[in-house]
């Protein structure tokens, strides 16, 4: 391939059809973020124009988004260092017991549908007075990341060599601190894997905090769907929330891309 | 290594104890909770006590032409998502399965749209899709086409949603596919080569065989995600035009939080719940007949 010019070409143009499509969105949500309503309107639309900042300065002065940004973000940190705590003694003790049961167990809870159980999660919660409270937010959450966590950890444990915490208890420690001091330490990029996913789908998710909280513990993706309900003609601040919300997940995604691609693969591939 | 203590001993239930007893709670008895309701006429607004009605609420939900059509329409919509991913998404990996320059890079963008938040990426294409100032329209008026409605008009709203999907989770398929064709042994393509086979005979003979079960497995697993999708409906048209978008999803996110019919909402989510199930134990299936 590399001696024939003409595939070159037709290659080069090829990866282009892929990647323009795929780009696009994002391209033009970060255009429009800094247009002048005149200039979103404009027909044809508009590729050369002032960019103006007062899009962003409204959705953050005057839509209070500072606000469900740090809403969103205590919920998702919560939800997923909970979600740590309880999913990797489990992910251990499905990676090394076996415990298939267990396993299809989590593999159900991260297939169900979430408006499955949010019905009667508002019912138990309006009973309970939780409405619009962080815990109910960061319960739910947890159950977005725990079957993350205890997906992506158990086959990472699996691949760590049962001689190493064999070694620790030779040496007198117990297994559950051979877990701890012995297998955590090496299990680094399984938990970035973990944490960065699970945080991600958290941060992603609309559903749950819909119904769940209202004004005081309102996420991000329900103030950007009302902020378009009550605005909906100032296409500009719109997509300056948009871009504001996917920044993080975006980022993330940038930092962590290979530990990101094995997480979401995983799944699917064997190994 | 002789004393071992109580938490040694019953390591393998206090281990997995917390998160099981977390999923039950949250998980199961929900769902056993919902099945309850969905045999009563529970209704939160109209003051009714909770009564036990059997299959009324079944009978109910089942006789209106909506649940119905919601239904026809789940599936259609997964149907044209799932397909159009699937074979454009193998495409993709087999193109992209070689070394060139910017590789890492052009799988990075394939990232993106699988990590975007959903309910900002409606917003994004209803700005696409907006009949008077959107770029959609302009692309087909450029290349001389009569401009279409998209999400406005009732004939094309589910075809304007996939697209979106499409978008969006394409990439999914790609990326599985990508992760698969790495852990490919050569040795089979050396002795077909060996043997002069051509590049379809290596495709139809030797990859597709071998990459058969990982694209099955992101098959299903995309199904189920988009049997449930919400976020992207939900924020581009709320299930309209009328409820020409309404899926099981949406329409029991309605019946339950707009009618407070809990009941009725109930049997709806029990039939989401029968076939994203039907879906589930699929996957299990192929996951063990492929050894996966």
């Amino acid at each position: 391939m590399r001696k024939n010019p003409v595939r070159r070409v037709l290659f080069f143009f090829l990866l282009l059809c892929i990647v323009v499509p795929v780009l696009f969105p994002f391209v033009w949500m970060l255009a429009s973020s800094f247009k002048t309503q005149v200039d979103i309107v404009a027909w044809p639309p508009r590729l050369i124009f002032t960019p103006v900042a007062r899009n962003y300065l409204k959705v953050f002065t005057e839509q209070n988004f500072l606000k469900y940004f740090i809403n969103s973000t205590i919920v998702g940190v919560t939800a997923v260092g909970f979600s740590l705590l309880l999913g990797l003694p489990a992910a251990y003790s499905i990676a090394r017991f076996g415990q298939k049961k267990l396993s299809v167990l989590i593999l159900v809870a991260r297939l169900m549908p979430g408006i499955s159980f949010l019905m009667p999660w508002y019912i138990i919660f309006s009973r309970l007075g939780l409405m619009d409270s962080y815990v109910a937010l960061i319960l739910s959450h947890m159950l977005i990341a725990l079957p993350i966590v205890v997906w992506i950890m158990s086959s990472y444990f699996e691949t760590i060599p049962l001689e190493i915490e064999e070694s620790a208890m030779v040496d007198g420690a117990t297994r559950q601190r051979a877990f701890m001091s012995v297998i955590l330490p090496v299990s680094g990029p399984g938990i970035v894997t973990s944490m960065t996913l699970s945080f991600i789908f958290s941060w992603n998710n609309f559903m749950f905090a819909q119904v769940l909280s209202m004004e005081r513990t309102k996420t991000l993706p329900i103030a950007v769907y009302n902020f378009v309900s009550y605005a909906e003609v100032d296409w500009g601040a719109v997509m300056a929330a948009a871009v504001a919300i996917m920044a993080p997940a975006l980022l993330l995604t940038m930092i962590f891309q290979k530990y990101v691609v094995k997480g979401l693969t995983m799944g699917a591939v064997k190994g | 290594m002789t004393k071992s203590g109580f938490v040694e001993r019953n390591i393998r239930i206090l281990f997995p104890l917390p998160a099981v007893i977390f999923i039950l709670v949250m998980m199961l008895f929900p769902v056993l909770y919902t099945l309850f309701l969905s045999f009563t006429n529970w209704n939160l607004t109209s003051g009714v006590p909770l009564r036990f009605v059997g299959l009324k609420s079944y009978i109910r939900v089942l006789s209106e032409p909506r649940f119905l059509q919601a239904l026809g329409r789940t599936f259609s919509f997964t149907a044209l998502s799932v397909s159009v991913e699937t074979v454009l998404g193998l495409a993709l990996a087999l193109l992209l399965n070689r070394e060139f320059k910017g590789k890492g890079l052009v799988k990075l963008f394939l990232l993106l749209p699988l990590v975007a938040t959903p309910v900002a990426i409606g917003i994004v294409w209803n700005l696409f899709f907006d009949p008077t100032i959107g770029l959609a329209n302009w692309v087909l008026t450029t290349f001389g086409l009569p401009k279409s409605a998209w999400v406005a008009s009732p004939n094309t709203v589910i075809q304007s949603l996939a697209l979106v999907d499409i978008w969006q989770w394409t990439p999914m398929i790609t990326l599985i596919v990508l992760a698969g064709l790495a852990g490919l042994s050569p040795e089979p393509y050396e002795s077909a080569r060996v043997d002069g086979a051509n590049a379809f005979q290596i495709f139809s003979r030797i990859t597709m065989p071998m990459i058969m079960p990982t694209l099955l497995t992101g098959m299903i697993l995309r199904t189920i995600d988009a049997l449930k999708t919400y976020d992207i409906i939900f924020a581009m048209t709320g299930g309209g035009p009328g409820y020409a978008s309404e899926t099981l999803n949406v329409m029991a996110f309605k019946y339950s939080f707009e009618y407070f019919r809990m009941g009725q909402s109930s049997v709806i989510l029990v039939f989401l719940f029968l076939v994203v199930l039907a879906f589930s134990l699929l996957i299990m299936k192929a996951r063990k007949r492929f050894e996966l």
